[in-house]
């Protein structure tokens, strides 16, 4: 479904992915790990088509078609998924309103008549209850207010609601306690299917507890130094980042 | 960075969709401004002697006034010898009904939304429809007429009901006002009367819709809104106007009064020509609108969206006399590409336990500033008075200019006044988080800015809320940062 071919990229003059190259399978679930400025948000940035980076080298194709010639609302059409680390709030404009717009977006992209509004509403309905969203928040300003764990777990809603091919989650762990951290993880646990995958971008192992990787991979200075299963994640939430670190000057 | 600036120029550079010209054949005056020409006005209206007598004592105080400096804006001197003061279209008879009216100004009119043909008007709203310097139709008259519901132009007002307009006209904003006041009352041409009887509720919304067309002109209208006891009235008004390379002049005034438990509610969607994307052309509208709550209980609701216009210069504002009056005003102004807007509101507090409220949203995109000016004054017998201001601004882009100017008196140690502002900036994040959902930048600024202004435009009646929220997209397509 992804597959990422030697993608180099730069913010300014500094260059941050330096390579990468990934399958992902559709039904799959990818967990990158990696220690703090390893690129593990760039790489989910420059994905998702965010303005500030700079493409100098690779590819990038979802089912076939090229990534990153499309615009971020195209590619958002196309099925990719971003749930942000850091959710935005858009005041006086409520979810059920931002999803509508979010929705009818894609259906046009696809050629289809926007929803009826009873049929969305129902389709509101169903998947608040799939992902165990607190409906009192579907009415409320977009994110505006709402916990750290609301938050989340409006992203997971979103992603409900979008039906995306491809989910990247952005540590989306971070700043969640125990209980919040399990309903975010049941929610896209509900979602997973054969013809779906997810690249789920995180700091610690906590989260795959929850949502268990087929494969594990370590970025490290913006290439992908290590990959393995889950049994990967584990040894370094027991060992930590360091020993790859020294495999990897080792080795250069 | 360069992308961003790719996408306000986009944004900024949206086409008025408005700025077609009507060719039709024109009546107008010479050039200039003396004693004649107001003269000539008054005797093209076929006016009587008393409304002449007032408009030459307006003219005289006119002649010893200054343009004003105060303003947070410069403006190059306006050449008033340079300016048409009375343009109308020929009128070959005397008009009897619709079918008479130039078919070149019905098209006019439908082609900006509004029909004034029996069978396609909006229903439930009833129309006078000013084109330049004269009312060409009011629409639904006759079923007004039933409940006593006086809704007619202004000139129409002078012959029919003479005792009301004698009454009335100048009793809240006096032609010694200001500047700007004193020329319209010297040189105003029409505009729209309305009157609703005790104990009436006006049976649908009344509407009044303004078009410049003409070239060098100036259009000077005069709304007059008088609630007797116990009525309510809502009032909405519209505008547009040809993009033409000079700026033109518009200076109206809006009177309000209601009495005893009467309540009027008065809207504006404005969209004069904003001018081009370097500033050249567009109007200047410069206005006095202000309201009497000259009753107990009475209560006057002031909702406006400012999106045209290369000036907006006005600040319509509550005297709030009768005791337990209650003033309102709403605002969203929003400026783009060399747009200026000075506008907020004077609540003015009087009678004892009077209420104001305020709520102003300001945006500005491109090069332009926004400012928010207000005066909240307490005098000293109105006992409890209370008010609560809030005052938000949003920025589009880096080069534009937000300004809040608050002005608060208090003479009664019982007042209660808050005044609560902010500022905000459309973000980049915001925008590529609704990108990320497949919504597009245009539809996302639309989005932010429908959702900033929402207490606003829920002031609005239900058909104009959505051409509002139509508007402020467009107003501000291409100008994210």
């Amino acid at each position: 479904m992804l597959s990422i071919k030697n993608l180099k990229a730069k913010i300014g003059d500094k260059e941050i992915l330096k390579g990468i190259n990934l399958e992902v399978k559709a039904g799959e679930i990818h967990a990158i790990m990696g220690p703090n400025g390893a690129g593990k948000s760039t790489l989910s940035a420059v994905l998702a088509g965010r303005p500030d980076y700079e493409i100098t080298e690779g590819t990038v194709t979802l089912d076939g078609k090229n990534l990153l010639e499309m615009s971020p609302e195209d590619r958002a059409r196309e099925g990719v998924f971003l749930a942000f680390q850091y959710p935005v709030e858009i005041p006086g404009v409520s979810t059920t309103n931002f999803l509508k717009t979010a929705v009818n977006e894609k259906r046009k992209y696809l050629g289809l008549e926007p929803m009826e509004a009873t049929d969305f509403l129902k389709m509101m309905r169903e998947k608040m209850e799939q992902v165990e969203m607190d409906k009192s928040l579907t009415s409320r300003s977009l994110n505006e207010g709402f916990s750290g764990g609301e938050k989340k777990r409006n992203e997971v809603f979103q992603m409900a609601m979008l039906q995306p091919k491809l989910s990247i989650l952005d540590e989306t762990d971070s700043g969640l306690d125990i209980d919040a951290l399990r309903l975010v993880s049941n929610g896209v646990n509900k979602l997973r299917s054969k013809d779906n995958a997810f690249v789920v971008i995180t700091h610690y192992q906590r989260l795959l507890d929850y949502i268990v990787p087929d494969f594990v991979h370590v970025l490290y200075k913006g290439r992908i130094v290590k990959s393995g299963d889950k049994e990967l994640a584990k040894e370094l939430e027991a060992k930590g980042y360091d020993w790859i670190k020294q495999e990897v000057e080792a080795a250069n | 960075m360069a992308e961003e600036l790719d996408i306000i120029d986009q944004v900024t550079q949206q086409e008025y969709k408005y700025g077609f010209t009507t060719n039709i054949e024109m009546d107008t005056a010479p050039k200039g401004l003396s004693e004649d020409i107001v003269r000539f006005i008054s005797a093209k209206k076929n006016e009587p002697e008393w409304m002449l007598e007032w408009r030459l004592k307006a003219y005289k105080h006119w002649l010893t006034m200054d343009e004003p400096e105060w303003q947070n804006f410069k403006y190059p001197k306006i050449n008033y010898q340079d300016i048409i003061f009375y343009a109308a279209p020929k009128e070959k008879i005397k008009l009897n009904s619709l079918n008479e009216v130039d078919p070149e100004l019905l098209k006019t009119f439908e082609k900006l939304g509004i029909s004034l043909t029996e069978q396609k008007r909006l229903t439930g709203v009833a129309v006078d429809a000013v084109f330049d310097s004269v009312s060409i139709a009011t629409t639904f008259k006759d079923q007004l007429k039933e409940k006593g519901v006086i809704f007619c132009s202004i000139s129409e007002a002078m012959h029919e009901h003479p005792e009301l307009v004698k009454k009335y006209m100048g009793s809240v904003v006096p032609t010694t006002d200001n500047y700007f006041a004193a020329l319209n009352s010297a040189v105003f041409s029409d505009g729209s009367f309305v009157y609703i009887p005790k104990g009436v509720r006006c049976p649908m919304e009344l509407s009044t819709y303004f078009r410049i067309n003409a070239e060098n002109t100036g259009q000077f209208e005069r709304t007059l809104i008088i609630a007797d006891d116990d009525s309510y009235v809502s009032y909405l008004e519209g505008c547009t106007a040809p993009m033409r390379d000079e700026h033109q002049l518009h200076a109206a005034i809006v009177e309000l009064i209601a009495h005893d438990n009467a309540e009027i509610k008065y809207s504006t969607v404005q969209n004069w020509y904003p001018g081009d994307k370097e500033g050249k052309g567009g109007i200047y509208n410069f206005v006095t609108k202000r309201g009497m709550c000259a009753g107990v209980k009475s209560k006057i609701s002031w909702t406006q969206v400012e999106t045209g216009s290369a000036i907006t210069w006005k600040y319509p504002s509550c005297i709030l006399k009768g005791d337990y009056s209650v003033g309102e005003f709403f605002s969203v102004a929003v400026t783009n590409n060399r747009q200026v807007a000075d506008t907020g509101t004077k609540m003015i507090h009087i009678g004892k336990n009077t209420r104001s409220r305020i709520v102003s949203k300001g945006i500005s995109a491109g090069k332009s500033h926004n400012t928010y000016r207000g005066l909240v004054k307490v005098n000293k017998k109105a006992e409890k008075a209370r008010n609560h201001t809030q005052c938000d601004s949003m920025l589009i882009g880096d080069r534009s200019g937000a300004h809040t100017f608050p002005y608060i008196e208090i003479n009664n140690h019982t007042a209660q006044v808050e005044h609560e502002a902010s500022t905000s900036k459309i973000g980049e994040d915001q925008i590529f988080y609704c990108n990320q959902r497949g919504i597009g930048t245009e539809e996302a600024i639309g989005l932010i800015v429908n959702g900033f202004c929402r207490e606003v435009l829920n002031q609005l009646p239900m058909e104009f809320a959505v051409e509002a929220q139509k508007l402020l997209a467009v107003s501000l397509e291409g100008s994210v940062g």
